[in-house]
């Protein structure tokens, strides 16, 4: 955009700098002059010193210098601040004049040189005529100095040339073109800045001075101008605290100017640059605070001054302006790492310009709304003869002029208008959406959604007036549905309306036709008649006609529009539009639902869909149709018109297709779902109404799914949330908040009719063949045609179970390994109605543990549905668990044939297997035999026969056995030796002839086989009495093939006298027994000890008596004496 | 006194909404939806800092060039908004303060009905009354 007259000047917003000219420098032919140059203006970072350098020629001529006034007194200023003030002391006079040649101290022509020198200075200064600009003198040289002090020559001529040229020592400068070109130049650089400080300083010092001449009634615009100035020169001196002391007391002074009409405007803009100056400086010192309040109080102060009633737009032109370059000025601090706030960001002041800029728009329309007749005046009021205005904020046909009164009444008249026909041309709109899109940016960044949207329908609105209608509705589209949803119905309205004008205005069929829904609908808070006209004007679009125009378009607009719509309606073809309204709130509504959320498939599948419409008249649909997941259904959910109708409004005979506002109205369909689809899901995918018909155009309204739209969720759960008992309605009208959605159903087999019974003895035995019958029988009317069971272990179950459990349908199957835990499909055949069949059911379950069993009857069965026959495939499914336990323990255990328990057995001497079987099942077992399978390090003593033979056990009954055994001879002293199985073949008692018997086979322990050398046993009677001789016989046999030489002694005893060999030593041949003989004459009664005997090996030290003692008894129990029968004391008796 | 007064569901759509003039409707609607932004955001700052959870005064939300907006919070999450002219400077914080507390108060009572369902509009009488003492006479 080309500036216009309210943008601020560039001179103004930029950062003032010292302004340094450099001239004597070629830098087109010289290089070296170049390289200086460069090394001047390149890399200008931060800290380098703020001057612009400029290179001007030697003879350059610099703005005149008018000549000092030496009174004021009769000074009447014609301004505040001329308009080429700023710019003057910022490119065109310097601050310094820095005069460049080439010059070394041992110049030959040192002479010649140092005159054209001093010439060349002079040159400059009569230029400079009556300016305080300081001159400096660098001299280029190729050498590099000596260090100061010690090149005489140099400090000389130094001298001579300064003393030549009139310049002071300081101001002359050596500038060696050597490797260290730019560390010379930052140096110099430093210089000239305190140069140009110097310069800057006497400026203000200057100024100041006028301020004693002044008086206070005419030279109040004075005060203003040298204020600024001293503000200005200190920006220059880079003192910002001091200019910004100066700005602020410029800023009051400002406001003190008497302000009538013809000045207004020159006070208003200088008051807007001195805040924005003000505003510039606090944010550069970091306290924006200050520049927000400055700004408030400058707007404060401002908003009432709005001039010249006639042009009252250029007031609001210059607020919006003051509003956007805060907000520039805000934004570009935030750039430099301010940081903002939600409540507190340059968004605001964008808006804020946005409101003036829309307000001058309106004064425009309201002020410049001059017949077309009226053209710009000639000659142009608004020319002035330098093509500029002198002075800021003036008008350009009266110029200078201070008084209150315009000096030319009809000047003023034909300014005004030029100015008014000037207004006419700006493009407010394009301004006004400028400054909204920024401060949408603004309110993006600082987390304002709803401002955001709230600023965009603005822009959609302020395009909407630009006729930009395209981009306008794009804006209000996307910004729609934020309000939708947050449910502000009266903001949508109203977004809703400039949309509809929007297409209608460009003839978007489709998006009338979708605006208009919504207008109608509930969700709009149109009042009835304006939903009424909408609601006309939809069926005139639907019936191919061009509806009536909005209010409040435009007519020319409507115009175009109008001849739009008639080429819509010429074009044939596209008149068929499908609409997804679930994202809106049109106002028809939808709700669909299976009425239940499973149907069985002989019962048809039920289908409701209710609609209703908010619309003010009723309205009538050509076609309702349900699309459901399976495509084939889709067929039976159609609701049509049976003939074309002729006209949509005529009263049908067809009430079904109409739709009353507020009558909730239900349609039901039926169908019969395929078998196929058996255990699959239903889903409703759309619902789609007709509106219009194919003579005009069609309007698909589509819900996805069950229906609902945008608001109806909400709705349902405030309806929910109602505990309103609503009065019974009259039949056939259904409240509406009571329906809920329900857009999907399974389809499930038909209930079977069919019993599956299970026999059975649970729990089931470990190892056992267990016997279930199942029996199924028909309860169906027809017959049950290729009925199947499927039997056995539950598949799911814990993987193990199906490794020990085995199913077989015959008992005699068993044996076998390859039987699987399930048995699958197995065929029954068909089943007559009431028919009955049985099925024995062999399991064997080889762990103990639960298991689950599952029983599958499957059959076909004809049935009839809505007269359709179908066939129904149906299942009945019956599941037990079944416990397994162990049928009984059994316990062995070797003891001696004295019945004593024993821990190893001796070679070749007998002993006896004892097992004991403790029933531990619930039921009556059936032990059919035992048997024992020796091992061959075992051999039995006779032979050996099951004692347990038929024996029935009940629960926790035990049966034993004993067997008597002996080791044969080992190689070694001692063996651990296996003893061999024990198989009990048993089955329940209660199990049938055909139940194979069950061999429970148990591992033996292995017993400790050890070999001794001598064998002792004794023989003694079973009891002795008190004083009757009792003789023992101590049998020793020797196992050895050796002599064994033995040693015998019996010990003496209190209980016992006793007659044989008390100690002797004897020796027994290999393989032969001795015997010993004793005679023990008891004295007491009772159990007693007998006298021990002590046997000792000579050549097996190892054996003791201990050992050999176990052999032999050691107790025997004596009966007292007994009485002899005395005849006497019987016949006492 | 105020120019428009809001009362805001929980879900952030308009329970309640009165303004005067009655012309500029929209205008104040906009101005209370747009509020709605400094409010979440307060809310959601309090629930950080978890700083005096009872304060349900949210105090200035933004000031406008013509309107002050001040909003409110119940712990139910009800917004209140007051809009007041910026022009009538003789309010004081306080005042607004009182202003939400008589609000509150009878937003409670129109809670209290048995008749009415938490989540729709609010359609009563003693309510409608208070807020009208409450807002600017229209002339």
């Amino acid at each position: 955009m080309s500036p216009t007259q309210w943008d601020l000047p560039p001179e103004l917003c930029c950062r003032p700098m010292a302004f340094v000219a450099l001239t004597g420098l070629d830098v087109v032919y010289n290089a070296v002059h170049r390289a200086i140059w460069d090394a001047f203006c390149a890399n200008r970072r931060a800290d380098r010193v703020p001057i612009s350098f400029k290179v001007l020629p030697g003879d350059h001529e610099y703005p005149k210098c008018r000549t000092k006034r030496t009174s004021y007194e009769w000074y009447i200023p014609k301004g505040i601040l001329k308009t080429g003030w700023m710019n003057k002391h910022l490119n065109l006079v310097p601050a310094l004049v820095v005069l460049f040649y080439e010059l070394d101290w041992d110049e030959p022509q040192w002479k010649e040189k140092q005159s054209e020198c001093a010439t060349k200075v002079e040159i400059v200064r009569t230029s400079l005529q009556g300016r305080n600009t300081k001159v400096a003198v660098v001299l280029i040289q190729k050498k590099t100095p000596l260090p100061p002090g010690e090149d005489v020559v140099a400090s000389e001529r130094a001298a001579a040339l300064c003393n030549a040229c009139d310049l002071s020592g300081k101001s002359l400068f050596v500038l060696p073109h050597t490797d260290h070109l730019v560390g010379y130049i930052i140096r110099l650089e430093n210089a000239f800045y305190e140069h140009a400080q110097t310069y800057y300083y006497t400026e203000i010092r200057r100024v100041k001075s006028h301020k004693e001449f002044l008086n206070k009634t005419t030279h109040q615009l004075l005060f203003v101008r040298h204020q600024f100035k001293i503000a200005f020169f200190s920006e220059l001196k880079q003192d910002t605290q001091n200019a910004l002391k100066y700005y602020r007391t410029a800023y009051t002074l400002v406001h003190e100017l008497r302000a009538h009409e013809t000045n207004m405007l020159e006070i208003k803009t200088m008051a807007g640059f001195i805040n924005y100056k003000i505003c510039r400086l606090c944010f550069q010192h970091n306290t924006p605070l200050d520049a927000i309040a400055q700004f408030r109080k400058h707007i404060d102060l401002c908003k009432k001054k709005i001039g010249s009633a006639e042009l009252a737009f250029e007031h609001t032109a210059w607020m919006s302006k003051q509003f956007q370059s805060f907000g520039d000025l805000f934004d570009e601090a935030i750039k430099l790492g301010l940081t903002a706030i939600q409540t507190q960001n340059p968004g605001f002041y964008y808006q804020q310009a946005a409101y003036y800029a829309q307000e001058r728009k309106q004064q425009a329309a309201h002020l410049c709304g001059h017949e077309p007749s009226v053209s710009y005046p000639n000659p142009d009021p608004l020319e002035t003869p330098t093509g500029a205005l002198d002075f800021y904020g003036q008008r350009p046909w009266r110029q200078g002029h201070q008084s209150i009164d315009p000096p030319d009444a009809e000047k003023e008249k034909t300014g005004i208008l030029a100015l008014q026909v000037k207004e006419r041309e700006v493009l407010h709109s394009e301004l006004i959406i400028a400054l909204l899109s920024n401060a949408v940016a603004q309110f993006k960044k600082y987390k304002c959604p709803r401002m955001k949207s709230h600023l965009m329908v603005q822009m959609g609105e302020e395009y909407y007036h630009a006729k930009d209608y395209t981009k306008a509705l794009k804006l209000l589209d996307y910004v729609m549905c934020d309000y939708r949803t947050e449910r502000w119905w009266s903001l949508l309205t109203s977004i809703l309306s400039t949309a509809l004008r929007c297409s209608y205005l460009m003839a978007q069929v489709k998006d009338y036709i979708t605006y208009s829904l919504e207008l109608v609908g509930r969700a709009s808070t149109l009042r009835d008649d304006q939903k009424s006209r909408i609601e006309k004007n939809l069926i005139k679009a639907l019936m191919n006609e061009v509806p009536e125009a909005e209010p409040d378009c435009d007519a020319p607009a409507v115009k175009a529009a109008q001849s739009l719509w008639n080429d819509r309606m010429a074009l044939a073809g596209s008149n068929e539009f499908t609409i997804e309204v679930q994202d809106y709130v049109p106002f028809i509504q939808c709700k669909a639902k299976f009425l239940f959320p499973s149907f069985h498939v002989d019962n048809p599948v039920q289908l409701h869909v209710y609609l209703r419409a908010d619309c003010p008249h009723p309205v009538r649909f050509s076609k309702l149709c349900v699309s459901l997941s399976n495509q084939e259904y889709n067929q039976y959910c159609v609701v049509e018109e049976p003939c074309q109708a002729k006209d949509i409004l005529e009263p049908s005979t067809q009430e079904n297709m109409c739709l009353v506002p507020g009558k909730t109205r239900k349609y039901i369909f039926k169908f019969v779902a395929r078998t196929e689809d058996v255990g699959k899901k239903i889903e409703i995918t759309a619902v789609d109404l007709m509106l219009g018909n194919e003579n005009g155009r069609c309007v698909f309204l589509n819900w996805r799914g069950g229906g609902g739209d945008a608001a109806s969720s909400h709705e349902a759960l405030q309806a929910s949330r109602s505990f309103k008992r609503r009065g019974r309605l009259p039949e056939q009208q259904v409240d509406w908040d009571t329906v809920s959605i329900q857009a999907s159903t399974m389809i499930i087999s038909r209930v079977p009719r069919m019993s599956v019974h299970l026999h059975h003895e649970p729990p089931a035995l470990n190892n056992e063949i267990y016997c279930m019958m199942v029996t199924i029988q028909s309860h169906e009317d027809t017959v049950a045609k290729d009925v199947k069971l499927t039997a056995g272990l539950k598949p799911g179950q814990d993987a193990n179970l199906t490794q020990t459990t085995h199913v077989t349908l015959t008992s005699s199957e068993m044996g076998e390994d390859s039987h699987s835990a399930l048995l699958p499909d197995i065929s029954v055949g068909d089943l007559q109605p009431g028919q009955k069949v049985e099925k024995p059911l062999y399991i064997r379950c080889v762990t103990t543990g639960s298991r689950i069993f599952l029983f599958h009857v499957s059959y076909a069965v004809n049935t009839t549905v809505q007269n359709k026959e179908i066939v129904c495939k149906c299942h009945k499914d019956e599941t037990v668990t079944i416990e397994t336990v162990v049928p009984f323990e059994v316990a062995v255990k070797f003891v001696s044939t004295k019945f004593e328990h024993l821990d190893r057995v001796y070679v070749d001497i007998p002993f006896l297997l004892m097992t004991d079987i403790l029933s531990a099942s619930p039921w009556p077992l059936h032990l059919v035999t035992s048997q024992l399978q020796l091992a061959s390090t075992m051999v039995a003593v006779d032979q050996p026969q099951s004692q347990v033979e038929l024996v029935v056990l009940q629960t926790g009954e035990c049966a034993s056995e004993c067997f008597c055994l002996k080791c044969p001879p080992i190689l070694n002293g001692t063996s651990s030796v296996a003893s061999g199985q024990y198989v009990i073949s048993w089955k329940r008692k209660s199990a049938s002839e055909n139940v194979p018997v069950v061999h429970t086979v148990i591992t033996l322990p292995h017993v400790i086989v050890e070999s001794i050398p001598l064998y002792v046993h004794a023989e003694l009677p079973s009891f002795g009495r008190v004083r009757e001789s009792l003789p023992v016989k101590y049998h020793i046999q020797n196992r050895t093939a050796l002599v064994q030489d033995v040693e015998m002694s019996v010990e003496p005893s209190d209980a016992f006298m006793f007659s044989g060999l008390k100690q002797v030593r004897l020796r027994i041949l290999p393989g032969t027994e001795q015997e010993m003989l004793y005679n023990f004459y008891p004295l007491m009664a009772g159990y007693q000890s007998l006298p021990s005997l002590n046997i000792n090996l000579l050549r097996f030290p190892g054996i003791s008596s201990q050992l050999l003692r176990r052999f032999l008894p050691s107790r025997i129990f004596v009966k007292p004496q007994g009485r002899q029968v005395d005849d006497t004391s019987i016949a006492a008796a | 006194m105020a120019v428009c007064i809001a009362v805001i569901a929980k879900e952030n759509y308009p329970l309640y909404i009165r303004s005067v003039p009655t012309e500029n409707e929209l205008k104040f609607h906009y101005t209370v939806h747009t509020s709605l932004d400094v409010v979440e955001e307060k809310i959601s700052a309090v629930g950080k800092a978890l700083v005096d959870q009872r304060e349900l005064y949210l105090g200035l939300l933004y000031p406008t060039e013509d309107y002050k907006v001040y909003g409110y919070v119940t712990n139910s999450k009800v917004k209140f908004v007051i809009v007041v002219d910026s022009s009538n400077t003789s309010l004081r914080d306080n005042e607004i303060r009182s202003m939400f507390r008589k609000l509150h108060n009878s937003f409670t009572d129109v809670m209290c009905n048995p008749f009415y369902n938490p989540g729709d509009p609010i359609q009563s009488k003693a309510f409608d009354s208070m807020v009208s003492a409450m807002m600017v006479q229209a002339c």
